[in-house]
């Protein structure tokens, strides 16, 4: 079975671009999440047109192998491991950009393409991609359309599906297809771009991306505001956002990530806060500076400790550290970093935090928390040990209710990091059975024989 | 308690560290080139973790081996990981434990073999430079010969001549001044003794100028870098010994080198490896590697640039960050600041200074192709720049960088910091 579709593949694509050693397989087997089961697929392919794809999707059919295709594999809900066996789809070398139409405000780009790429060609003309992923300089545009990644501008900016306008996807019995256009205006039919944005790789291919693009902001302030009290912080987001000031990012850390992230880096933090928000305001200069002015007295209105505002470039690098040094410190205090997404709506953040809390209490766990409280994309991180089945247990439990208590809360499972295989057992939690029925009535009509990412979101009924 | 160069076990906290976050894709030059996880960061501590939980097998020659042959060890990942990783120590490690276990190439094992026995060596290179006429072809305008013959060299490469005289030949081991400040032992290391000795004279040159003793002691040998970064941890750890014997009886305030990787084997890896040593060279690694400097380093630092002793230098230069030497010994801004002190002399930054020319030694002997892939970035960066000489901290980027121009067909003179800095004095006079 798997010799004959090697020996295919090779003549379609070349013994290069077929790799089978079990060192690649291996490389092949896991993304960036943490505490996941891993597959070694079968062969691991890297085409170099849209041709050999459709080609590869073919034989796929032919010997009924499942086909799983993979970016940088920086995607954080396990949707790149080949759980199944088969076909590891590697899209990087698709990675042009075929298109920057400055006039309509439009990219056409090749999934492989890093995202910083594409900001790197389109900022000569003033114009920026918003989706702003933490893994901005390594993901591809691919896996960020297919897992509909968001990021830290997602309170003004939303997420990747806000920026989609089109797309060409290979679907699963070899036919291709396009959706969507350039136009700004575009209503005809079933909205089939959103349907293909944040599936994961289980509905089809994407080989060609038009993405949206916008102006640049010309100017922005950044802040940092300090709090011995989290309902205080709450009230402040709530009254930023009241105040009709929606900043580009509105973040916050809670005081396990605090202490943590001092503990690392010794760059003053007060580590009695609870928490600590970061804002960036950005956009026209005259805007910017009467929009900071405002958030500056919200959060002495509400009680903030210390407020500090960048005046240069370096000072907002200095209050960006402590937001960029959370995950990497709270990784350092043990091996295993179990990392959710759970969101729910911006008022809740103070409940949900204290849930946290709570949760971390119960089950005698560190729960670190910082993330996107402007959108209310929170970031519970379990500090762990993977080896430790006994503690891997209690990590299990509590992850269940970080779920429970979101969605009782009016949210989601995931806010940027997709669903995968990680968060598949609870998407009936969210969707009802009736709901899921109607997902897999959709991956079955276009992916009856389930080739495409098995595993992953919906499985067989 | 063994090190991790004995013991690949030794090895698993800095690969707990790992969160497979995949940063490492953004710097690794490698994989900017191939695109391919088994070269990055993330995917070869993956084939370690897989060793030692037995999931992987390894011989000499296969697949194991091949993909962590395919590493500059130039930092820029280690740099770059959030989580702190030292993935250049997995490497060396997991090299140490290739070589260990299933024995080294039997070409490495002669040339290492010739590399410790330093008249030996010696004796080879200076008959090399007696002959090298007969198997080179000079180029017309860079500084470097491309071969007649196979000679174990890609027929498309060019190497710059081995010196008639080398550098440790053509000067008394002491160098005395009148009224020394400080008295410093150089360690000169093999590119700068056998070919670029115009690097090595001034050095001498500058640090006389500034009344600084120089003490070149006998007996050093190759600092065991290209020793130990194929693994050949027992051959390394000889050649450290050898070396901290020939400098231990010198009295000096700093070991000065000109190389970030000789540099970084005196200032890290001369420790990490006699660590456990039971003759307590591990605390006489430890106590030289304490008074190690860069040349630029010494003269900003424990110096100062006069620029009383400065003359004019009429030229537009860039300059090139080695990454043993950025990365590895954190020398970067010292190399610049000489050159903006030089009057007359304009600097222009190039784009990614710090990204590796692609040389790494022997990786571009083994991997011609690949080198020369990573090395065109450079050659365009420094063609951006418009400037008319390179500079650089290091001998083996000075190769890299020749060959590099040979094939793009640019015809700029690199040099080494301290030869603008000599110039500049010399225009003074």
């Amino acid at each position: 079975m798997v010799k004959p579709i090697i020996d295919d593949l090779i003549k379609l694509l070349g013994k290069d671009n077929v790799l089978t050693t079990r060192e690649d397989l291996i490389c092949h087997s896991f993304d960036a999440t943490a505490d996941m089961p891993s597959e070694l697929p079968d062969v691991v392919v890297t085409p170099h047109t849209k041709e050999q794809i459709v080609e590869i999707v073919k034989l796929a059919n032919k010997y009924m192998t499942p086909i799983y295709t993979r970016g940088s594999g920086t995607n954080l809900s396990g949707g790149t491991i080949p759980i199944n066996k088969g076909i590891v789809l590697s899209m990087l070398n698709l990675n042009k950009i075929l298109e920057i139409d400055a006039e309509n405000l439009t990219a056409t780009v090749q999934p492989g393409l890093v995202i910083q790429r594409l900001n790197d060609a389109v900022a000569p003309y003033g114009l920026m991609y918003p989706p702003d992923p933490g893994t901005v300089t390594t993901a591809t545009m691919g896996g960020s359309v297919a897992e509909c990644s968001g990021g830290l501008r997602g309170l003004k900016y939303g997420v990747t599906k806000h920026y989609i306008m089109g797309l060409e996807v290979v679907m699963a019995d070899g036919s291709v297809v396009r959706v969507g256009g350039k136009t700004v205006k575009n209503v005809t039919g079933y909205d089939l771009t959103k349907l293909f944005v944040g599936s994961e790789g289980t509905l089809g291919i994407i080989t060609e991306i038009t993405a949206k693009l916008i102006p640049a902001p010309e100017y922005r302030k950044t802040m940092m505001a300090v709090f011995s009290d989290l309902d205080k912080a709450a009230n402040t987001i709530r009254d930023i956002i009241g105040n009709k000031v929606i900043p580009a990012t509105l973040e916050i850390l809670d005081n396990v990530t605090i202490r943590t992230v001092e503990n690392f880096m010794k760059i003053g933090l007060p580590v009695q806060a609870e928490a600590i928000l970061l804002i960036e305001v950005d956009g026209i200069k005259e805007v910017v500076l009467k929009e900071a002015e405002i958030v500056e007295e919200i959060c002495k209105k509400n009680g903030a400790d210390e407020i500090k505002v960048a005046q240069t470039d370096a000072e907002r690098d200095g209050l960006w550290t402590a937001r960029r040094a959370a995950l990497p410190a709270l990784a350092q205090v043990k091996p295993t970093t179990v990392l959710e997404d759970a969101t729910v709506p911006r008022s809740k953040i103070p409940d949900m935090i204290k849930a946290l809390r709570e949760i971390a209490k119960k089950y005698n766990l560190t729960i670190g928390t910082f993330g996107h409280a402007g959108d209310g994309n929170l970031h519970p991180t379990i500090l762990t040990n993977a080896e430790d089945k006994e503690e891997m247990e209690r990590v299990h439990k509590a992850v269940d209710e970080i779920f429970e208590v979101a969605l009782k809360l009016g949210g989601t499972l995931s806010g940027e990091h997709g669903i995968g295989m990680a968060k598949a057992k609870y998407l009936e939690w969210e969707f009802g059975k009736a709901g899921l029925e109607v997902m897999r009535k959709i991956k079955e009509a276009l992916d009856p024989n389930y080739l495409l990412n098995p595993g992953k979101i919906v499985g067989r009924g | 308690m063994a090190t991790v160069y004995d013991s690949l076990k030794e090895v698993k906290a800095e690969l707990m560290k790992c969160m497979k976050c995949g940063n490492c894709q953004e710097v690794c030059p490698i994989y900017l080139e191939v695109r391919r996880e088994p070269t990055v960061a993330r995917g070869k501590i993956k084939l370690v973790e897989a060793v030692l939980d037995e999931k992987l097998a390894y011989r000499i020659g296969d697949g194991f081996a091949e993909k962590l042959a395919l590493c500059l060890t130039c930092k820029a990942c280690n740099a770059k990981c959030p989580c702190g990783v030292k993935v250049d120590k997995i490497i060396l490690a997991a090299r140490s434990a290739i070589a260990r276990e299933k024995g080294l190439h039997p070409i490495k094992r002669m040339i290492f073999s010739v590399l410790k026995r330093g008249g030996l060596f010696d004796l080879g290179l200076r008959t090399g430079a007696l002959l090298q006429g007969l198997a080179f072809k000079k180029h017309p305008t860079l500084f470097a010969g491309s071969p007649r013959f196979p000679v174990g060299l890609d027929m498309r490469r060019v190497v710059p001549p081995l010196a008639s005289t080398p550098l440790r030949q053509q000067f008394p081991k002491e160098i005395k001044v009148q009224n020394p400040v400080k008295r410093v032992a150089l360690f000169t290391g093999c590119v700068m003794n056998y070919v670029y000795t115009d690097q090595g004279k001034a050095i001498i040159d500058v640090l006389k100028e500034n009344n600084v003793e120089v003490v070149i002691p006998e007996g050093q040998l190759c600092c065991g870098a290209p020793v130990y970064i194929h693994g050949d941890v027992g051959t390394a750890r000889e050649m450290a010994k050898a070396n901290i014997d020939a400098f231990s009886p010198e009295k000096f305030d700093y070991l000065v080198t000109a190389c970030g990787t000789c540099g970084g084997s005196w200032q890290h890896y001369y420790q990490e490896l006699l660590a456990e040593d039971k003759e307590g060279y591990g605390d006489k690694a430890g106590e030289i590697g304490k008074k190690t400097l860069d040349i630029a380093d010494f003269i900003v630092k424990m110096i100062g640039l006069d620029p009383k002793k400065l003359g004019p230098v009429e030229r537009t230069v860039t300059y090139h960050d080695p990454c043993h030497l950025n990365r590895g010994m954190g020398v970067s801004k010292s190399p610049r600041d000489i050159l903006k002190a030089i009057p007359g002399l304009t600097f222009k930054e190039m784009k990614n200074a710090d990204r590796c020319c692609g040389g790494a030694g022997s990786f571009s002997l083994t991997h011609y192709d690949l080198s020369m892939d990573i090395h065109k970035h450079k050659t365009e960066a420094i063609k951006a720049t418009g400037a008319s000489q390179v500079v650089t901290g290091c001998g083996a980027c000075r190769m890299q960088l020749t060959d590099g121009f040979n094939r793009g067909n640019v015809n700029l003179e690199i040099v080494h910091t301290i030869m603008l800095l000599a110039e500049s004095y010399r225009n003074r006079k």
